[in-house]
């Protein structure tokens, strides 16, 4: 399976079971859509507009990429073992640390903070039975992951910092390594936060929409104020003293900013270098989720924000989108391409409760309620539909040609718009090929300017 | 080559036995949490 598409002067050709990515003349880019005819028919079909030369030419090179495995190759891996038994190991954490939240996302998928539940904040027990958990679960996985998240976060600072520490106990007894994220809407944080933060904290997640008008609109304080004259100054304080840890300030756009590549050209603007922005994750009755008809404009958002960020390449003014970030050389393996983001099977949420769900965007419904760290319940056979629901295994993904860049797609929106961890959210899907095409063009203008 | 420039070449179909390590960053833990990209992971071996 190949995949064409041009961007400007550029014809690409993605070989999909290779992983290839080629950029082609017009000649080869024409031969290649109808590469399953015989050869005397393609060069009759081009022989008006091209010399035949040139086309028996072309037609060579495409023959060498193919002997080569770098065109049309054949998938021959599915059915092996190692996709088929993956050992079910869990290597990752969505700690909530408070289920309440000091702000109110109109859009927040945790109803306010407190995911439908009580506003609790989760004791210090609970959070170090979650680390004993994980690392119990790891089996020979060395470097586990553990974001502490909310709700908000900052609001259980106690426990947070409590947390990092007896993580350094298990890091030592056990011979791993904890990586700790945070991810905080930022209204609390101060100098004495940020200096902790910065020092142990391996990544953070810094909650901004974009432009002041958009942010305020949906990120308001409890008592209907915007909170984005609060938090910029504190996030721009926080990542001049990050120095080269992750970071990432990240926002929702939803249905009233189809224009969000203007909130991610502000937030560069306001000097984040690593930048994202992600569709909202809605119910299909919620007037701010995207709609089919809605495509057209983000696709068109998403196309100006990589002509931006092309423009801005090899100057000061540059910066990263997390989803137009794609690694040519040292990207992730197949396995890990097949397997994806891992809820529900290497990647778990844990409640102020101790309660276990695949993942955060799950919390709250009884029916995906996993077991409880406290009670030493866990339901294995719910997490097999997690395990499972890799992309190989579903339908609509067979043959469709980002399949290893986004691995399926996220889980809660495939259940929230299908009820089936097995059907993905089809919008979704448009807007993840889009986003792929574009880290793609971006990503070879970069070799072209030689700051790859 | 003349008409087709190879920008990066697949290595996808390499020896499943090397591969699938784990060690890598579970992608939602990085910066989405809602929209699931993994091209975009590295890769820690």
């Amino acid at each position: 399976m190949i995949h064409q598409f041009k961007r400007g002067d550029w014809h690409f050709v993605l070989d999909v079971n290779s992983g290839a990515v080629h950029s082609v003349d017009a000649i080869a880019y024409a031969l290649l859509e109808y590469w399953s005819e015989p050869k005397e028919a393609l060069i009759a079909r081009f022989k008006a507009t091209y010399t035949e030369s040139d086309l028996l030419e072309a037609i060579g090179e495409i023959e060498t990429l193919i002997s080569e495995g770098q065109l049309f190759t054949e998938n021959t891996y599915v059915s092996s073992d190692k996709f088929l038994h993956r050992a079910p190991v869990i290597k990752a954490l969505c700690l909530h640390v408070a289920h309440d939240c000091n702000i109110r996302c109109e859009y927040c998928f945790a109803a306010q903070g407190n995911f439908e539940g009580e506003r609790l904040l989760m004791p210090l027990e609970v959070g170090k039975r979650a680390l004993d958990f994980v690392v119990s679960r790891s089996g020979n996985r060395r470097q586990l992951e553990v974001d502490l998240f909310g709700g908000e976060p900052l609001m259980n600072w106690d426990v947070c910092k409590a947390l990092v520490d007896y993580g350094k106990e298990l890091e030592a007894q056990h011979n791993k390594v904890i990586r700790f994220t945070l991810t905080t809407n930022g209204t609390l944080l101060d100098d004495e936060k940020i200096e902790y933060i910065n020092e142990h904290f391996h990544n953070v997640v810094l909650s901004i929409d974009g432009r002041k008008t958009v942010n305020d609109q949906m990120r308001p304080t409890i008592n209907g104020k915007g909170t984005y004259d609060v938090i910029v100054p504190k996030f721009q304080k926080l990542v001049d003293s990050r120095g080269k840890k992750s970071y990432y300030v990240r926002g929702t756009f939803t249905r009233y900013n189809m224009d969000f590549d203007q909130d991610v050209i502000h937030m560069a603007d306001l000097g984040f270098k690593e930048t994202s922005v992600e569709p909202v994750v809605g119910d299909p009755n919620d007037p701010y989720t995207i709609r089919e008809e809605d495509l057209p404009q983000i696709f068109e958002a998403y196309d100006r924000l990589s002509r931006e960020m092309v423009s801005r390449l090899g100057t000061e003014k540059a910066f990263r989108f997390f989803h137009f970030t794609v690694d040519f050389n040292q990207g992730p393996c197949l396995i890990k391409r097949v397997s994806g983001c891992g809820a529900g099977s290497e990647y778990l949420a844990i409640t102020p409760e101790g309660d276990i769900y695949p993942c955060h965007q799950f919390v709250g419904n009884e029916a995906f309620k996993i077991g409880n760290i406290l009670e030493g319940t866990f339901n294995g056979d719910l997490t097999t539909d997690f395990h499972e629901a890799h992309v190989e295994n579903k339908t609509a993904c067979q043959n469709c040609w980002a399949k290893y860049y986004c691995s399926g797609g996220c889980h809660a929106n495939a259940h929230n718009f299908n009820q089936n961890l097995f059907e993905p959210y089809a919008i979704g899907c448009e807007m993840e090929k889009k986003r792929i095409e574009n880290a793609i063009y971006l990503q070879a203008e970069r070799i072209v300017k030689g700051n790859a | 080559m003349k008409h087709i420039q190879t920008l990066t070449a697949g290595n996808l179909k390499e020896d499943l036995s090397k591969i699938g390590c784990g060690e890598c960053q579970t992608s939602c833990q990085s910066a989405c949490k809602t929209s699931c990209t993994v091209a975009n992971q590295e890769c820690e071996r």
